[in-house]
């Protein structure tokens, strides 16, 4: 059962490096047009290999990186493409359709990893129209929050819950063309972290009022220092992937007081630009306990 | 009344008395015999088990098949009337029991619960699937027959609370049959859950019931013998099987707790679904659960509202409203609303809904000041809450039972890790239990057989008379009596038919008696009143724990903290001892009434919805009362009476009216409608009820309520008889309205729209009290009035006299006040209160009763009854009404019952300006035929009132007696 296991507990990442089509023209929407948006592929690259290195070392997960796909510019977004909790894992119908064929990769490394796969875009018919992307998923350990925004619908949602049918799966609201996971993530098993715009505040509001259990909430004045990766690693050490302070200047003192947290600043202003964060660029899975 | 002495009166009385109350109906007449039931069945146990198990080996038990009758010498007497229930248990057999056919629900719980060895028996539940075919649980304290309206008594024994921690359960057997109600949710679909889960439930299932795992015993393919999943597959199975092999070691009781601690994570643990729609149209699932209410749409999770933030809960025919308490941003609080699919589905997700919050979110029967209650329904979870129940279960002192498993033979020998194998240990039990050697077998079933010729009577009487009511259902009811009686009218034939053939068998009833003995054994407390199993003597310590329900304490549905205001209506508001589960129509009114009074607004009030739905409510039931004269009310009920019963048994009528009027009852202030406090009640008539029922309400009708506000006051009383009914075939509404004084009351039962029939409705009207210093309202009796003065209790001062007379309603009050036990240096002035609250009992009762008593066959359309009223109060009283309520402290509310009486005592600690003031109001109702000296034992309850709180002195004691008057008096 998948929530014997401590939240946050992983094993593996699955990431996929930055392509040189970075910043594309496939990369719109969420406001971020690139016209408007100068990106620097280099510098994203190496904010990716960043994270890697922190996750594979500092953390201890393994690694596994799929290529880069020129084809698929936004392919990085890998947390998008996929929902995975416990051994289960909703490959999912992304918003765009030049996106869709992101899938197929994931898929694969999915399958060997031997974790469940299940389609969402597999029932096109059936689905009508369900989208759905990973950085529109919160999941708590307890239950699912699923931001309706712009890129994520309800069937969407509908899909992902009868996916994973132990868990209560929410509908949230999210405000002003962000993604859910732009506005808040987990910073450990019982703790939200937010920032505290307007419309972040509504959609925790309805959090909130929706959930049975009682959440710690860190808020963050930052707005993209909401987006935090949170992983509990061997030895039961908590790991905080958070934004640097240069990034969000105002948000460190703000994870400082995660008692006994390891705090990993990194960097992420590349992908940010447009429209991702930390999260957005890996798959976290546990493949330890084959049942639970 | 003379007094009859003997066995047939004790056996009258029991039967009488029995209401709800689990121990009443087994050990029914002759009172010794309940003594000598469990040694003798405990030998057969060991028998019984083992056919058990063969049953089971095949799935479908026949336990009903295998029943012998017994045949006792009396048998082939008629009496009461048996009904056969199937009852379909968690381990999916069926279990066939024998109950009365008035029983109430309660009984039939607690016969099962018994059967089970199930002590911890408030998470459970009985349902009964209607005509829909929708699932309806049984309120225990509503009779059997009311509730099922047509078909066979086939009920089904569930799970109705899922605790949400299951480790909080006392006893493993309980844990085990929580264990099978979920491995049948999951199964069912109803509990989905991912692939992973069923996995990891399905190992612990097989652990729980095959024990470790092992290929040669077992064989390969033992799992597929076993459910896990709606659709199971061979990979599931085998992934089962994995996780089983490393359990090795775990006992059944471990493994269970593995299952309920995954199951219980599950989303949709515990949760109970109801389609509806929302407001626009949109198909949506209402879940009710521990924590509150969910809105899914799809699988998705829409909303939640938490109990806390639900300020009221409420429906009219087929919607469903709840009342938001305003955010943390908002000023106003909202109203949503749900359509369901029809008014029955509203009133049962409304039902489900006030249980689950009472038992869920009321912890403890001090409820705080705040809580008010916003649902007009006299409809209220009449059990204890998860609190009380936890309490009292950490009071069960008896080893583990041992239980088998039942779906697996081979549990049995892995059992043996436990210790004895099964039957060892219940032979050793039996043998301490049956020491005395003079144990009879008694079936349940023969236990009626053993009636007494007047007994007899009387039940031939009470079948007549049910049959009568049946009639009444009938548009010509005058007609049909006779007749029917004579030719036997479908009421016979049911009753017949159980009667003879469906004692169940005596293994079985050889088990529940051994069951019980066991629990006197261990449990035996010995303080307690003689009436009461073990169990209950424990749990009648928990101020709710009263198997008549007449107390309920956590009557306030709704916590509204802080916020009267939403009630809006302060005088409605209502001391939670007042509403009782069963049968309070009256008295519900008349509490209201007293809260009226003004003095009731203190902290504990409830308020009783006055607000939008009411007002909605209103429109569909108050029309027609509205019209209405006195007069005419009158009018209504005599015509009303004439069709209902001739020959109707008081008590049943009672009864019927108590379920009648179903679940919703509004109290409402008059001065909406126009002007003053009269305070509507309406109720919500259920379709069903075409029967007359017995005994059990009367005390509710006849309670004389003076109830301060406070509930300060204890009250005796003593009730012989009380009835009212009547039927009006106006599909919505009956209504009856008492406008003497400027105060109305008003009950109103509307029946349900589904309905196409006529539906009785029993109006109870606040009786007027004449002589009330303080102005009262009174309820009205639409009946006849006849008043009639009277006095008695010498040691008491004698204040005030008022006396209503009507049909069948002899109630007897003694109230009296003790204030300020502790620190108040001026008792005297929260005596006044007291006075001040007393409203006069209202005697609602009805037209048309006859007393059980006689077993005068006639039929005679009415009976006429008196009723008086005698307050008594101490000198020291006098004064002030409008006292300040104070600070409520805490509030506690005891019942306790006999035979035929039955003892709520309900006290309050409160504080008015530093002075601290216990009060304590028992009301005593004695109910009985005539053959019980009323007054003799009014007069015990004083005194022994008095004994029991020496410190304390007694302010009043109203006194509330309702007798008929009937042409065949002479019956004893």
């Amino acid at each position: 059962m998948a929530n014997i296991c401590q939240y946050g507990s992983f094993t593996h990442a699955v990431v996929r490096s930055i392509p040189e089509t970075f910043g594309g023209k496939a990369e719109s929407g969420d406001g971020h047009e690139n016209g408007d948006v100068s990106v620097d592929l280099a510098k994203a690259q190496r904010q990716f290999g960043c994270l890697t290195g922190a996750l594979r070392q500092k953390v201890g997960l393994q690694l596994i990186e799929i290529p880069p796909d020129p084809e698929l510019p936004e392919s990085w977004r890998i947390e998008d493409v996929a929902v995975i909790q416990g051994d289960t894992a909703l490959i999912t119908r992304p918003y765009k359709h030049q996106r869709r064929s992101e899938v197929e990769a994931v898929r694969r490394v999915m399958s060997e990893l031997n974790v469940t796969v299940v389609e969402m875009g597999a029932a096109d018919g059936d689905s009508g129209g369900a989208t759905l992307e990973g950085s529109d998923v919160l999941f708590t350990g307890r239950e699912f929050f699923v931001g309706l925004s712009s890129h994520t619908n309800r069937r969407g949602a509908e899909v992902l819950a009868d996916t994973f049918k132990d868990f209560a799966v929410s509908t949230v609201p999210v405000c002003g063309g962000a993604r859910l996971k732009n506005i808040c993530s987990m910073g450990g098993p019982d703790t939200i972290i937010i920032n505290n715009s307007d419309g972040a505040k509504k959609t925790l509001r309805m959090m909130e009022q929706l959930t049975d259990h009682h959440y710690e909430v860190l808020t963050v004045p930052d707005e993209s220092a909401a987006n935090c990766v949170y992983i509990r690693g061997p030895s039961s050490r908590d790991f905080l992937l958070h934004r640097p302070a240069e990034e969000c200047p105002d948000s460190v003192s703000a994870f400082q007081k995660l008692q006994d947290y390891t705090l990993l600043p990194t960097a992420c202003s590349e992908a940010s630009k447009l429209g991702a964060s930390l999260s957005s660029l890996c798959l976290l899975i546990n493949r330890k306990h084959t049942y639970f | 009344m003379t007094t009859e002495t003997g066995a047939d009166s004790e056996a009258r009385q029991n039967k009488e008395t029995e209401k709800g109350k689990a121990k009443a109906a087994e050990p029914t007449s002759p009172q010794n015999q309940t003594e000598q039931l469990p040694a003798a069945a405990g030998h057969s146990t060991p028998a019984r088990k083992e056919q058990e198990q063969q049953e089971e080996e095949d799935q479908a038990s026949h336990r009903s098949s295998t029943s012998r009758l017994s045949r006792s010498p009396l048998r082939g007497v008629k009496k009461v009337k048996i009904m056969q229930c199937k009852v379909t248990l968690l381990d999916g057999s069926d279990f066939t029991l024998n109950v009365e056919k008035r029983a109430r629900g309660q009984v039939l719980l607690d016969k099962i619960c018994e059967h089970l060895n199930l002590l911890e028996r408030d998470y459970f539940g009985i349902t009964h699937r209607d005509v829909e075919n929708q699932k309806n649980w049984l309120d225990p304290s509503k009779e059997l027959k009311k509730q099922i309206r047509t078909g066979p008594w086939n009920f089904a024994f569930n799970v109705k609370f899922y605790p949400p921690d299951p480790s909080q359960l006392s006893e493993d057997i309980t844990r085990y049959y929580l264990c099978l109600q979920l491995r049948d949710d999951v199964v069912s679909g109803r509990l989905p859950c991912s692939f992973a889960t069923h996995t990891v439930l399905g190992s612990y299932t097989a652990q729980s019931e095959l024990g470790d795992y092992d290929p040669e015993e077992l064989g390969s393919d033992y799992i597929s013998e076993l459910r896990f999943a709606p659709n199971q597959t061979k990979e599931l199975e085998e992934k089962v099987m994995e996780l089983h092999k490393t359990y090795k070691g775990m006992t059944p009781a471990e493994a269970e707790m593995h299952f309920l601690e995954n199951a219980k994570k599950l989303s949709m643990y515990g949760v109970d679904l109801h389609h509806a729609k929302d407001s626009e149209g949109v198909e949506i699932m209402l879940g009710v659960c521990a924590s509150g209410l969910l809105i899914y749409r799809d699988r998705l999770r829409i909303n939640r509202f938490a109990w806390p933030k639900i300020l009221k809960i409420s429906y009219k025919r087929n919607n469903f409203y709840i009342k938001i308490r305003p955010g943390e941003f908002e000023q106003f609080e909202s109203t949503i609303g749900f359509k369901l699919p029809n008014h029955r589905a509203a009133k049962r997700l409304w039902k489900v809904c006030v249980e689950h919050h009472t038992f869920f979110r009321l912890v403890s029967p001090e409820a705080p000041p705040k809580k008010f209650l916003s649902l007009g329904s006299k409809f209220r979870y009449s059990g204890r809450t998860q609190a009380q129940t936890r309490r009292a279960s950490s009071q069960i002192i008896r080893p583990a039972p041992l239980f088998e498993r039942t779906s697996s033979k081979r549990y049995n020998m892995s059992r043996s890790l436990d210790g004895a194998p099964i039957m060892e240990n219940h032979e050793t039990l039996m043998k301490d239990s049956t020491a005395d050697g003079t144990a009879k077998v008694i079936t349940k079933g023969d236990i009626i057989t053993t009636v007494t010729t007047e007994k007899k009577a009387e039940e031939e009487k009470a079948e007549r008379e049910d049959a009568q009511m049946d009639a009444a259902e009938t548009p010509e009811p005058a007609v049909t009596t006779p007749l029917r009686h004579d030719t036997k009218s479908e009421a016979d034939e049911d009753s017949e038919m159980p009667t003879q053939d469906n004692s169940p068998p005596e293994e079985m009833v050889k088990h529940q008696t051994n069951i019980s003995e066991l629990k006197r054994s261990f449990l035996e407390t010995g303080s307690s009143a003689p009436g009461l199993t073990e169990w209950e003597k424990r749990l009648t310590s928990s101020p709710v724990r009263s198997p008549r329900l007449d107390e309920a304490p956590m009557i306030e549905p709704l916590d509204t903290e802080g916020e009267q205001a939403a009630g809006q209506e302060p005088k409605e508001e209502q001391e939670t001892k007042v509403t009782e589960a069963a049968g309070y129509l009256v008295k519900y009114v008349l509490d209201s009434l007293v809260t009226d009074l003004g003095t009731s607004s203190g902290p504990h009030g409830i308020s009783l919805s006055t607000t939008m739905d009411d007002d909605v409510f209103m429109d569909g039931t108050l029309r027609e009362v509205e019209e209405k004269t006195p007069d005419s009310q009158e009018e209504v009920s005599e015509r009303s009476m004439g069709k209902v019963s001739p020959g109707a048994v008081r008590q049943e009528v009672s009864q019927a009216i108590s379920d009648k009027k179903g679940t919703l009852i509004i109290l409402k202030e008059a001065e909406e409608r126009d002007d003053a406090e009269g305070m509507e009640t309406s109720a919500e008539g259920e379709k069903e009820e075409t029967v007359v029922q017995e005994e059990v309400n009367i005390e509710e009708n006849g309670t004389s309520k003076e109830e301060e506000d406070t509930s300060d006051v204890k009250e005796a009383t003593a009730v012989k008889t009380s009835n009212l009914k009547i039927e009006i075939k106006t599909d919505d509404v009956t209504q009856i309205k008492g406008i003497d004084s400027p105060k109305k009351a008003m009950a109103s039962w509307i029946s349900e729209e589904v309905k196409t029939e006529t539906s009785k409705i029993i109006s109870a009207t606040a009786e007027e009290l004449k002589e009330m210093k303080t102005s009262l309202q009174k309820p009205e009796m639409f009946t006849f009035q006849e008043v009639q003065m009277e006095q008695s209790m010498t040691s008491l001062n004698h204040v005030t006299v008022s006396e209503s007379s009507t049909t069948s309603l002899a109630v007897s009050t003694l109230g009296w006040v003790s204030s300020s036990q502790k620190t108040s240096p001026e008792p005297e002035e929260e005596v006044v209160v007291a006075k001040e609250t007393e409203a006069a009992p209202a005697d609602s009762t009805g037209p048309t009763s006859l007393d059980a008593g006689d077993a005068a066959t006639k039929e005679m359309p009415v009976v006429h009854t008196e009723t008086k009223t005698i307050t008594y109060e101490s000198a020291e009283v006098d004064t002030n009404g409008d006292v300040d309520p104070g600070v409520l402290l805490s509030a506690q509310t005891i019942t306790s019952e006999t035979t035929s009486t039955t003892t709520t005592t309900h006290i309050t600690k409160t504080v008015k300006g530093g002075i601290s003031e216990t009060r304590i109001e028992k009301r005593i109702v004695i109910t009985g035929d005539a053959d019980i000296d009323h007054d003799e034992a009014l007069a015990q309850a004083i005194k022994e009132a008095k004994e029991q709180h020496p410190d304390m002195s007694v302010t009043k004691v109203v006194v509330h007696k309702e007798t008929e008057i009937t042409p065949e008096e002479g019956e004893d």
